[in-house]
């Protein structure tokens, strides 16, 4: 680390250039962006977990999902039939739930149905989707550069043209604006309807909830299928509406980071998106303070910065009993 | 994980008042791993089918390449010493129940610390005093690198699994910043520290491509087995992982006995990660890892968390992972089956004991 004489002064002068309006608005607009795959996952974690199975893998099944999206988009788009074109990163999305789900069901079956240890189980099943996903894409794309179209940029007709405002909400690709109603029909699901309790009551006490007649095992495999999903949905998000590409382990620890968020969040939605937010936003700073190009902060420093910030999160106090009371243990019946 | 992690002192405790058959204790340890070894095979053969070629050829061509010859069978045994060692420190972790999942991390603090020591004195000092020195660095490197896990349990009561995960990319990123600039090879162009030569590379055996440190990781097979079994710490350890209130009632130290799990299981991590780069890499760069904090997790699981399980668990392993080179090589299929072939045996092991234990209860 070295400042060369004057040199300081003229990077000072430009930091100061950049903290502008217009700086904000795009550090928060993609801030939003960066957030939406890692909310989802943990949005997700959070169905599971409140179902009271622990479901590490998330960082698998959102691998499984980034490719099985992006697969599918390349496929459609790459077909000759160019009506099929806009539907292309839709049928993306929907193979990326679908392909989240099936790693999901390995891991209810080994959890819900066989009582493996969940931590095994799910550490098991983020090496199996890092495997699985780079022999696939391996397979079919050797190492040639594919890439997708995916999603357009929305803006909403005069909402977006509010200054500010406009350009941080307001200016994003569909999927980032369904997530708020992904958001909000979770939150409901979980709080308000039938289903939503039963999977809260198996997840705090399911002999309770087995002897009032709610049957834990199709419970426990819905929340676990929901959550996985979701996360093959996030997965999905980054390559079909976001990046464009895949390479292997391309979500790079982002499952990792949702499963940390959900005990940031304590298991609450709406936590949860602030908690992704506060990732997005520092990415998104992240990046462009690579772009500065600063000699005095290496690069790698900022690259690490989502880790350190997953470990710094955590540091939050967690009252125990917060946690879902049946968390991590199987039910067996008596 | 009855199977796995069962109690203490399991050879007395495992008389079942069920008059049911049940088969022989020896059946159901290795009858699981061989069963997942099948079906993962099975499984690999409809993949390959999948890509187009033939499965049985092509397995035929994996065998052919991970022990068909002298050239061979010396790559599968250098890749059975890395993966060993992982497997070896992660059965003392999981036997206790600590999550360390950190092992790339520890590989890379390992690397850089004994490769530091080795650039740094490799001019001075002769193979003897400095190779037993950089391998004392690679296992403090390792361990303490656990420890900032460690540290974060008992101060801040962090679960291990996300804080070693977490740790693992902050390793990377600092070992790349460390090779492209302050260690940075002056001579090279590519972001790589400068070469380790002569005092500073594993010693060779018998003329061959083997080195001392497979040697160890074997050595250590006995001393893993000795600690686990045969020492009160040991014992200590696996009372833990049976059950933290029965250990901290029978007044054991836990957070003490949890610490020492993640800072040996590191040790051994980063030994793996100074033998590998004194005798394969050479340099610290990119791509040094060879995945193996993974899949020695895989390892361990499969080796069911005993030294000589362990031991079968790497060879298997080291021979999916060199004869899927040669696999590559001839019909262009994707190293990675290794991996994936590797994670459906776990898994089918996983569910295999699971089955067994609800059918014979």
């Amino acid at each position: 680390m070295h400042w060369p004489g004057g040199y300081g002064d003229k990077r000072i002068e430009e930091l100061s250039r950049l903290l502008t309006v217009s700086f904000f608005a795009a550090l928060f607009a993609s801030g939003i962006r960066l957030a939406i795959p890692i909310f989802l996952a943990a949005l997700g974690e959070i169905v599971t977990e409140r179902g009271g199975v622990l479901n590490l893998g998330l960082e698998g099944i959102m691998l499984a999902g980034a490719l099985a999206g992006f697969m599918a988009t390349y496929y459609v788009e790459q077909s000759a039939n160019a009506s099929l074109l806009p539907l292309a990163p839709w049928v993306g999305i929907a193979a990326g739930i679908v392909a989240g789900m099936a790693m999901g069901l390995i891991m209810a079956v080994l959890a819900v149905s066989l009582h493996t240890d969940q931590v095994i189980a799910s550490i098991t099943l983020v090496i199996l989707g890092q495997g699985i996903t780079t022999y696939i894409f391996r397979q079919q794309f050797g190492s040639l550069t594919a890439r997708i179209t995916g999603f357009e940029t929305l803006p909403i007709p005069l909402l977006s043209d509010i200054p500010f405002l406009g350009e941080v909400l307001f200016s994003h690709d569909i999927m980032t604006y369904l997530s708020s109603l992904i958001l909000i029909a979770t939150a409901y699901f979980l709080a308000q309807t039938t289903w939503g309790l039963n999977i809260r009551a198996v997840g705090e006490h399911p002999a309770a909830a087995d002897t009032s007649g709610i049957n834990v095992t199709v419970t426990r495999y819905v929340a676990v299928l929901i959550g996985a999903g979701l996360a093959g949905l996030g997965g999905a998000v980054l390559t079909v509406a976001q990046l464009g590409i895949f390479n292997e382990n391309i979500t790079a620890g982002r499952g990792w980071i949702a499963v940390a968020l959900v005990i940031f969040a304590r298991w609450r939605p709406g936590l949860a998106f602030a908690g992704a937010l506060l990732f997005g936003v520092a990415n998104a700073l992240q990046f462009r303070i690579q772009a500065l190009n600063l000699e005095v902060i290496p690069y790698e420093a900022l690259l690490m910065l989502p880790y350190v910030l997953t470990i710094l999160v955590l540091l939050r106090k967690v009252n125990k009993s917060e946690a879902p009371a049946a968390l991590g243990t199987p039910y067996v019946k008596e | 994980m009855d199977e796995i992690t069962s109690s203490p002192n399991e050879l007395i405790t495992t008389t079942s008042p069920s008059h049911r058959f049940r088969p022989p204790r020896l059946v159901r340890l290795i009858g699981a791993p061989i069963l997942g070894g099948i079906v993962g095979l099975l499984l690999g053969a409809v993949l390959i089918m999948l890509a187009g070629a033939d499965p049985l050829a092509a397995y035929q061509t994996m065998l052919a390449g991970a022990f068909g010859g002298p050239r061979q069978l010396t790559e599968t045994t250098l890749k059975v010493g890395p993966l060993l060692l992982m497997g070896l420190g992660l059965t003392i972790a999981f036997r206790c129940k600590v999550w360390n999942i950190g092992g790339e991390g520890q590989y890379f603090m390992g690397a850089l610390a004994g490769a530091g020591i080795g650039l740094l004195l490799q001019d001075s000092l002769p193979a003897v005093v400095l190779i037993p020195l950089m391998l004392l660095a690679g296992v403090l490197g390792g361990a303490l690198w656990a420890g900032i896990a460690a540290f974060l349990k008992l101060r801040f009561g962090l679960n291990e699994i996300i804080t070693t995960l977490m740790l693992n990319y902050i390793a990377e990123f600092t070992l790349l910043y460390l090779a492209r600039e302050p260690l940075k090879d002056p001579d090279s162009f590519l972001p790589q520290s400068a070469q380790l030569v002569g005092a500073a590379r594993m010693p060779t055996l018998f003329d061959s491509r083997i080195h001392i440190g497979v040697l160890l990781a074997l050595l250590l097979v006995p001393a893993v087995y000795v600690l686990l079994w045969q020492t009160p710490l040991g014992f200590r350890l696996r009372a833990i992982g049976s059950s933290q209130s029965v250990s901290r009632y029978a007044g054991m130290n836990v957070a003490l006995g949890l610490s020492l799990a993640l800072l040996l299981s590191g040790a051994f991590a980063g030994l793996a990660g100074v033998i590998e780069v004194s005798a394969l890499h050479t340099r610290l760069k990119d791509g040094i890892s060879g995945n193996y904090g993974f899949t020695g997790i895989l390892v361990a699981l499969l080796g069911r968390l005993h030294p000589v399980g362990v031991v079968f668990a790497a060879i298997f392993f080291a021979a999916l992972s060199i004869g899927a080179q040669t696999m590559h090589s001839v019909y262009g299929l994707p190293i990675a089956l290794a991996q994936v072939i590797q994670g459906l045996v776990v898994l089918f092991v996983l569910a295999a004991d699971a089955l067994a234990r609800r059918i014979w209860r």
